[in-house]
C-alpha cells in the first residue's frame, strides 16, 4: 500500500509505464474476447479495474497464455521494442480473419537514458484507459455479427534485429481482405501512447 | 469523294450540305468550348451551393458511445460523399467518358519525357517506404510480426458463439406452469406517434396522476386523455431543427417540466396551456427529468445534474458531477431521500437529497456492473432502498440493488437491450421494455426474477415505458411510431374492491383518531 502512494507522487518512469500498458493489453484482450463471444460468458468473471468492473477469463489455460504474452510485452516495451500488437479473431472452419484490434504504440526512447520519472497522474491515465475500455465494450453496438465459432491470435509487431524468443514464432500480418475500419481512443502515459482500432470484414450486402 | 456528294446534295435539299460541312468544320476545329461535357468542378460546387442537399446523413449514430471526434461516425462520411457526386454523365465521349479524371498532362508528360526504366525503381521503392513510414508511424518493412505458438485451448466443442445465439433467439415457448392470472397478449389500444425521436437516450412519454399522457413528438408535445381520448397540443417548439428531450408530470399532474435539445429546461402550466418558466443552466440537451416536491432535477448530455428550486428566481440550486457522459437515467426515491442516476459512461449513481460535509453533493453509491448505457431506473414502491437497472446493448442485464447496502440483489440476463423498467404494486411484478431482435415487455416476478410473461407486438425498438395513476396499464413507445397501451397489471375485481376497502377503511381510523 505505501508502495503503492509512493508510485503515485513519484510519477511515470519507463518501467511503471510498460507496465501500466501491459496490464492494458491484459484486460483490452479479456474484454475482447467476453465482448466478441469467442469464449463462453459463463468463463468470466468479474472484477474492478480502473475504476470500472470488468470481465476476465477463469479458464486455466487461456490464462496461462495471456499471462505468457504480457509478461512478454511488459519486457519489450521496457526496451522499447515493441510497435504493434494485433487481436485476430478468424473462423475455426476456413480460416478467414473476420475482425481485427491493432493496438499501435509508440514509444518515447529518450526515457530510457533519462532517469528522472515523468509528470503524469495515474488517475489522469487511468481515465484514458477507461474511455478507450468502455469503447471497447461499446463496439458490439455496430460490429457485425461473428455468425461462426471463432478463436483468436495475438500478433507482435517487434524491431526486425529481435531475436526470436522460444515458444514465439514469425508470422504474417494477417489482414483483412475486404475491410471496414474504426479508430477508437488513444492514451498515453507520456512514455507511451497506444492508439487503437478495430477493422472487420466488410458485409456482403450493404 | 465529298465533291461529289455535294454535286448530288445539291440537287435536294440545298440546306443539308451547309449543315453537313458546318458539322464537319466544328469537328475539325479544336478550340470552339465542348458542346456537352461535364461541368468545371467550380462550376458543379456553385450549383450544388445553390440547392444544398438536405437529406445528407440519414443514418443517426443513435445508440453509439458518444466518444471523441476522433472516432468517425463511418457512414454519414460515406454517403456524404455519395451526395456529393459529380452529375450526370452526359458530358464525354466514348473515348474519354469523363475528361476531368483523365491526368491529361501527367499521361502527356509521361508519354513525352524520356524515362531511364533502370532508375525508376529505386526512388520508387523509397517512395514507397516514405509513405509507409507515414502511414503505420514505423517502418513495416523492418518490423517483425512474431506470434505467440501453441494455439490456446478453443472454446469447448458444441459452444455456440453467444451473439449468434442472442440475436437469433426465436420466441420462447410458453411457460408450462400457469401464470394464475390471465395477461391479454395484444395492446387495449395502439396510439399514433409520427416522428417519435428513434433516440435511446431520450425519455419521451410520461402519464400524469390526472391521467393525462404526455408524448413528445419531436418538436411538439401532445397530451392524450385517457378518460376521454381527446388530444390537446400543448406547446411547439419555435425551432423546428430543435426537438423534445424529456417529459416529466409533477405527482400532482397539473404542471409538466419540459427538456429540449436547446439545453432548456421549461415548465409549463397544463390547465392554462401557458409556459410559467424557462430555466436555462445545461450547456447540452437535457434527456432526463425526476420530480422531487418543489425540486426539480435535470440530467443533460454533458453528464451533469442540476437541481431546480421551481418556486424561485434562481432556480439552479445545486450541480451533481458524476458522469462523464449522457445522463439518460434519473429517478427520485419515492420517499425523497435519494436520486439514482444511470448515463452512457455505463455508471449508476446514487445520490443523496441533502450536502454532505463539503457543501458539495457526492454520490453515496456508485455501480460500475452495466457494461452498458443505463438508462431504465426504477425504486421499488413496496422495499425500501430497493433499485432496479436495466443496460443498453453491451450489456442486456436487469439488475437490482439494495442502496444502502450497495449490495447486487439480482441480476438477470435479458438478452435484449433494456430501455425502460417499471415496478407494479398490484402483483409484486416488474415491467421491462426492450430492443432488438423482438421489442418485446417482458414481466418478470419479484423477488424470483422468473419471467412471467412477454408482450410482443411492437415492430421497432421499445423506446420508454410509463404506468396509468391506476397501475393497471403500462403504456409503450417504440421507434415503430406507434404507443401501444396494454392492460397487464389488472387487479380482478374481488381485489380491486378488497383494496378500496382497505384504502378508505384506513382513512376513517385517520379520521377518527384526529379530533
Amino acid at each position: 500500500m505505501a508502495k503503492q502512494l509512493g508510485r503515485e507522487q513519484q510519477g511515470i518512469t519507463l518501467r511503471g509505464s510498460a507496465e501500466i500498458v501491459a496490464e492494458f493489453f491484459s484486460y483490452g484482450i479479456n474484454s475482447i474476447l467476453y465482448q466478441r463471444g469467442i469464449y463462453p460468458p459463463e468463463t468470466f468473471t468479474r472484477v474492478t479495474k480502473y475504476g470500472l468492473t470488468l470481465l476476465v477469463t477463469t479458464d486455466p489455460e487461456l490464462k496461462n497464455y495471456l499471462n505468457n504474452v504480457v509478461e512478454q510485452m511488459k519486457e519489450w516495451l521496457d526496451k522499447c521494442i515493441v510497435q504493434r500488437l494485433v487481436v485476430v479473431i478468424s473462423s475455426i472452419e476456413n480460416n478467414e480473419v473476420l475482425e481485427r484490434w491493432q493496438f499501435d504504440i509508440e514509444c518515447d526512447k529518450t526515457a530510457k537514458d533519462e532517469s528522472a520519472p515523468r509528470e503524469k497522474s495515474q488517475k489522469a491515465i487511468q481515465d484514458e484507459i477507461r474511455s478507450v475500455i468502455r469503447q471497447i465494450t461499446a463496439t458490439v453496438t455496430f460490429l457485425p455479427l461473428l455468425e461462426t465459432t471463432c478463436a483468436f491470435d495475438l500478433l507482435i509487431y517487434t524491431d526486425k534485429d529481435l531475436a526470436v524468443p522460444e515458444k514465439w514464432e514469425e508470422s504474417g500480418p494477417q489482414f483483412i481482405a475486404n475491410s471496414e475500419e474504426v479508430r477508437l481512443r488513444s492514451f498515453t502515459t507520456t512514455i507511451h501512447k497506444v492508439n487503437s482500432m478495430v477493422s472487420y470484414k466488410k458485409d456482403s450486402f450493404p | 469523294m465529298l465533291r461529289g456528294q455535294r454535286g448530288a446534295a445539291a440537287r435536294g435539299s440545298a440546306m443539308a450540305h451547309f449543315v453537313f460541312e458546318a458539322d464537319l468544320h466544328g469537328l475539325l476545329r479544336l478550340d470552339t468550348p465542348i458542346p456537352n461535357a461535364q461541368l468545371a468542378r467550380w462550376q458543379c460546387k456553385a450549383k450544388e451551393n445553390d440547392s444544398p442537399t438536405t437529406s445528407m446523413s440519414p443514418m443517426k449514430p443513435a445508440n453509439r458511445s458518444h466518444s471523441s471526434s476522433k472516432t468517425p461516425s463511418k457512414t454519414s462520411g460515406k454517403s456524404g460523399s455519395k451526395i456529393q457526386n459529380t452529375p450526370s454523365k452526359a458530358g464525354g465521349d466514348r473515348y474519354i467518358p469523363s475528361r476531368s479524371t483523365m491526368q491529361m498532362e501527367m499521361a502527356n508528360f509521361l508519354l513525352t519525357k524520356e524515362n531511364d526504366p533502370a532508375d525508376e525503381s529505386p526512388t520508387k521503392k523509397e517512395q514507397q517506404k516514405a509513405w509507409a513510414m507515414n502511414l503505420n508511424g514505423f517502418d513495416v518493412e523492418e518490423a517483425k510480426i512474431l506470434r505467440l505458438s501453441g494455439k490456446p485451448q478453443n472454446a469447448p466443442e458444441g459452444y455456440q458463439n453467444n451473439l449468434k445465439v442472442l440475436y437469433s433467439q426465436k420466441t420462447t415457448p410458453g411457460s408450462s406452469r400457469k401464470n394464475g392470472r390471465y395477461i391479454p397478449s395484444m395492446p387495449d389500444r395502439i396510439l399514433d406517434a409520427p416522428e417519435i425521436h428513434n433516440d435511446y437516450y431520450l425519455n419521451l412519454i410520461d402519464w400524469s396522476s390526472q391521467n393525462f399522457l404526455a408524448v413528445a413528438l419531436h418538436n411538439f408535445v401532445y397530451l392524450w386523455s385517457y378518460t376521454s381520448g381527446e388530444i390537446i397540443q400543448l406547446l411547439q417548439m419555435e425551432n423546428s431543427d430543435d426537438y423534445i428531450s424529456s417529459v416529466s408530470w409533477t405527482k400532482e399532474g397539473n404542471y409538466l417540466a419540459v427538456g429540449t435539445s436547446n439545453a432548456e429546461v421549461q415548465l409549463w402550466d397544463v390547465q392554462q396551456q401557458k409556459r410559467l418558466r424557462n430555466m436555462t443552466s445545461h450547456s447540452s440537451r437535457v434527456g432526463s427529468l425526476s420530480w422531487n416536491s418543489h425540486i426539480l432535477s435535470s440530467g443533460a448530455r454533458s453528464g451533469h445534474i442540476h437541481h431546480h428550486d421551481v418556486r424561485v428566481a434562481q432556480h439552479h440550486v445545486a450541480t451533481l458531477v458524476g458522469h462523464t457522459q449522457e445522463v439518460c437515467g434519473l429517478k427520485w426515491s419515492l420517499d425523497g431521500r435519494y436520486l439514482a442516476s444511470g448515463g452512457n459512461d455505463n455508471l449508476v449513481n446514487i445520490w443523496p437529497c441533502t450536502q454532505g460535509d463539503s457543501r458539495d453533493y457526492a454520490p453515496v453509491q456508485t455501480f460500475t456492473q452495466h457494461q452498458g448505457a443505463v438508462k431504465a431506473v426504477a425504486w421499488c414502491p413496496w422495499q425500501s432502498n430497493v433499485l432496479a437497472t436495466g443496460g443498453g446493448t453491451s450489456d442486456r442485464h436487469i439488475r437490482i440493488w439494495s442502496v444502502s447496502s450497495g449490495a447486487c440483489l439480482a441480476a438477470v440476463d435479458a438478452h435484449s437491450q433494456v430501455c425502460s423498467i417499471l415496478w407494479s404494486t398490484n402483483y409484486k411484478e416488474l415491467i421491462s421494455g426492450h430492443g432488438f431482435a423482438q421489442n418485446q415487455l417482458v414481466i418478470w416476478k419479484y423477488p424470483t426474477m422468473a419471467k412471467v410473461t412477454e408482450l410482443r407486438g411492437h415492430t421497432a425498438r421499445v423506446l420508454n415505458l410509463t404506468m396509468s395513476p391506476d397501475g393497471a396499464t403500462v403504456a409503450s413507445a417504440a421507434a415503430d411510431e406507434t404507443l401501444r397501451l396494454w392492460r397487464c397489471f389488472e387487479l380482478d375485481p374481488i381485489t380491486k374492491k378488497e383494496k378500496e376497502r382497505a384504502s378508505s377503511a384506513k382513512s376513517s381510523i385517520i379520521q377518527h383518531s384526529i379530533r
